[in-house]
């Protein structure tokens, strides 16, 4: 018999019958499952990096490639205009409000179909697997943020650039850009998994999904280059206002009102809810359609 | 004391034709009609008619479980066994009624649910048990003893997916084993392994019950474990609950119930296996066309129905006989020697003949599969209970027990051409 360790449902009664509550969160199962989401984040660090030679410096040489790559074609080639930012400190930057997103709705967006031999031999609460994808994604996130912190000491002591401003108390705010990239992430990625368990074929297009949507929200072009007159449409786009928040508290360089910041904030928490209801929606009989 | 388990009024309704996905068309249709119906007046509401897609896989059933006790749960494949194992695992809701567990509950429907090839045997515990609802402090106690159980401590370090079959097997099941719920729930995974470590599976599971007082629900088709680990068991026929009854009455019952299946069978609407949707091509029906049915040593002759929505190349038609305890005891694959067949779309009958089926005489689970390769198109499992009798030239049916009977050719060979 166990003495030290509390099992999850010691003296809980679980009941089960058909769902009549149309929006529940099973927080209690959640908390009790928490080692699983530690193991399903070690999991998936250990796993990724396991069979590449280069292992975790990956991490690194990811968004070093995408910025140098940016850095070439956007401003060599296409000259775009960085608003006076060094053109690397910039991609970086921007990829700091935008690669955890990418990354999250990338792995949460198949949650359902892409478990489904899991789902169907054992339970835990559905959400636990997007939940740690959303949770193992800060390591490369952490990382991109030591690649770009390199870059911004590098730029700001060594360099005299009139826009880049020092680190302030702004920084402090980042944390809560990156939990809103996780709710508004989470949200489509889980949107994402219940249409992709119905309709199997959306799974394709899910790679195009992101790269449209990145070019649709100022990440390698600054929000300035918009016409004032159509700045509130590329506003309705939620990661918009999140990147250009990123750019003002990280360099000192982007526009953002608050009020555009705000209906970003509502539009996600909007996002995250309809994800979770139709998420735990499909995941009750999910099972009984593969 | 409470039962330990609840079960009042269970049903559970899958709905045919949803196995597998709807297609957006399908859906975007239906949109368009709703749309297009919104203007009008409501239509008289039909009366809900039972859908002859509705397919109930359990049927009001009601039982309850003693803390303690070993309850085995037996019927014949499509009873319901796996569906009310899934409903108590929380996999999937039951449609009406309520089950009340007072305990944690560990389902085990299959072992290694959730390994990970690239992760080591020890990452693999850890993860696995995680999975089955364990914590990591409960996983590090058990750990040397999970490790010494599975007998793998010399590979703990090891990719799990450089063990063998064997290793893999056995490791998944140690995890399993050591899970201490209050409610264990196991559904015929001890049909994997060797004979040893089945033994030692099944002592482990009498050692839960009576050692640590735990409940366990144990579906199998094998009877001479469930009579070993149970004193009472449920038993199922389509769907519904014959009763629960100590264990030699039950297997009685069950034996009684198990009757063999017609000869012309039906499939349509069988639930798929493997994977399959049975979309491009599907069995419809399967008839065994020899005259006295099937007999040892005789002809073997079923014609099977398909329906194919193109012409495939290259197709196969394959046959397996299972005993009634779940081991398979003849294949018959049509391309296992190379030679395929081609399938016209629309309806076609396929026949397949065996000029001397082999097998002993007695009851044989049957499948069929429809495919290509290894690709399959349509496959049901277990669908048929058929008995082999003896052949009518047969004088030695008593002779041996066993699955197939082949009579060689002997050649006397003179001692003098083998010098000592």
């Amino acid at each position: 018999m166990s003495t030290s360790a509390q099992p999850p449902f010691t003296n809980r009664e679980v009941v089960i019958q058909p769902s009549t509550e149309w929006f529940t969160i099973d927080w209690r199962g959640l908390l009790a499952y928490r080692d699983l989401i530690r193991q399903l984040v070690l999991r998936d660090f250990t796993a990724k990096y396991k069979q590449t030679i280069l292992g975790p410096a990956w991490f690194f040489i990811n968004p070093l490639i995408t910025t140098v790559m940016f850095t070439l074609v956007f401003t060599k080639v296409l000259n775009v205009p960085t608003d006076g930012v060094p053109p690397m400190l910039f991609y970086l930057c921007g990829m700091l409000g935008w690669s955890y997103f990418a990354a999250v709705l990338g792995a949460t967006g198949n949650s359902l179909a892409g478990n489904a031999n899991l789902f169907s031999k054992v339970y835990f609460p559905r959400l636990i697997p997007p939940l740690a994808l959303t949770i193992s994604s800060l390591l490369s996130l952490a990382i991109q943020f030591l690649t770009f912190l390199a870059f911004f000491v590098h730029i700001y002591w060594f360099t005299a650039n009139p826009v880049v401003q020092g680190p302030g108390w702004r920084w402090l705010l980042y944390p809560l850009i990156v939990v809103h990239m996780a709710t508004l992430a989470l949200g489509v990625g889980l949107i994402l998994s219940t249409l992709t368990a119905k309709y199997r074929d959306l799974g394709h297009i899910q790679g195009f999904l992101v790269q449209i949507w990145m070019y649709a929200t100022p990440v390698i072009y600054p929000l300035s280059r918009i016409p004032g007159k159509w700045q509130w449409v590329a506003h309705l786009n939620p990661m918009t206002a999140i990147v250009e928040s990123t750019r003002l508290l990280l360099l000192g360089a982007g526009t953002v009102e608050p009020k555009q910041y705000l209906l970003s904030v509502l539009l996600s928490v909007g996002v995250l809810l309809v994800g979770l209801f139709s998420y735990q929606r499909a995941a009750r009989t999910f099972v009984d359609t593969v | 004391m409470p039962p330990i388990i609840e079960i009042s009024g269970v049903s559970k309704k899958y709905r045919l034709g949803q196995i597998g996905m709807t297609s957006l068309r399908e859906d975007v249709e239906r949109l368009g009609r709703w749309v297009g119906s919104l203007g009008r007046p409501a239509a008289p509401a039909a009366p809900a008619a039972p859908d002859s897609r509705d397919f109930w896989a359990l049927r009001d059933v009601s039982f309850s479980v003693e803390p303690g006790e070993v309850l085995g749960i037996i019927g014949r494949n499509g009873a319901g066994k796996s569906t009310l194992l899934k409903i108590l695992s929380r996999i999937t809701e039951p449609t009406t009624g309520e089950i009340r567990l007072r305990g944690r509950v560990g389902s085990l429907l299959e072992v290694g649910t959730g390994f990970h090839p690239e992760l080591s045997g020890r990452d693999n515990i850890f993860l696995n048990g995680a999975i089955l609802g364990m914590t990591n402090s409960e996983i590090s106690r058990k750990f040397d003893e999970i490790v010494a159980f599975a007998e793998v401590d010399k590979f703990i370090d090891t990719p799990v997916k450089r063990y063998s079959s064997g290793m893999y097997v056995r490791l998944a099941f140690a995890i399993a084993a050591h899970l201490e719920p209050e409610i264990l729930i196991v559904d015929e995974v001890l049909a994997v392994g060797d004979a040893q470590f089945q033994r030692k599976c099944i002592g482990r599971m009498q050692e839960i019950s009576h050692g640590h007082g735990r409940t366990i629900l144990f579906v199998s088709h094998a009877m001479p474990t469930i009579r070993r680990l149970c004193r009472k068991c449920a038993v199922l026929e389509g769907g519904r609950l014959l009763g629960v009854y100590p264990v030699d009455e039950a297997i009685e019952l069950y034996n009684r119930h198990i009757g063999p299946s017609g000869l012309d069978i039906e499939v349509t609407t069988r639930q798929r296996d493997w994977g399959t949707d049975g979309r491009t091509a599907r069995i419809h029906r399967v008839r065994v066309v020899s005259e006295h049915g099937l007999r040892f040593n005789e002809t073997f002759t079923v014609e099977v129905e398909i329906e194919s929505s193109e012409t495939i190349d290259e197709a196969m038609l394959g046959f397996a006989f299972n005993t009634i305890e779940g081991q398979r005891i003849l294949t018959l694959d049509s391309d296992s020697e190379g030679h395929t067949f081609t399938i016209p779309p629309g309806r076609s009958t396929l026949q397949l003949t065996l000029p001397r089926l082999p097998l002993h005489p007695g009851r044989y689970y049957c499948s069929t599969v429809l495919g290509r390769g290894k690709h399959l198109f349509d496959a049901i499992d277990g669908y048929a209970l058929w008995e082999v009798h003896t052949g009518r030239n047969d004088w030695e049916s008593d002779r041996g027990y066993g699955g197939c009977r082949l009579s060689p050719t002997i050649a006397v060979v003179p001692s003098a051409a083998c010098p000592l």
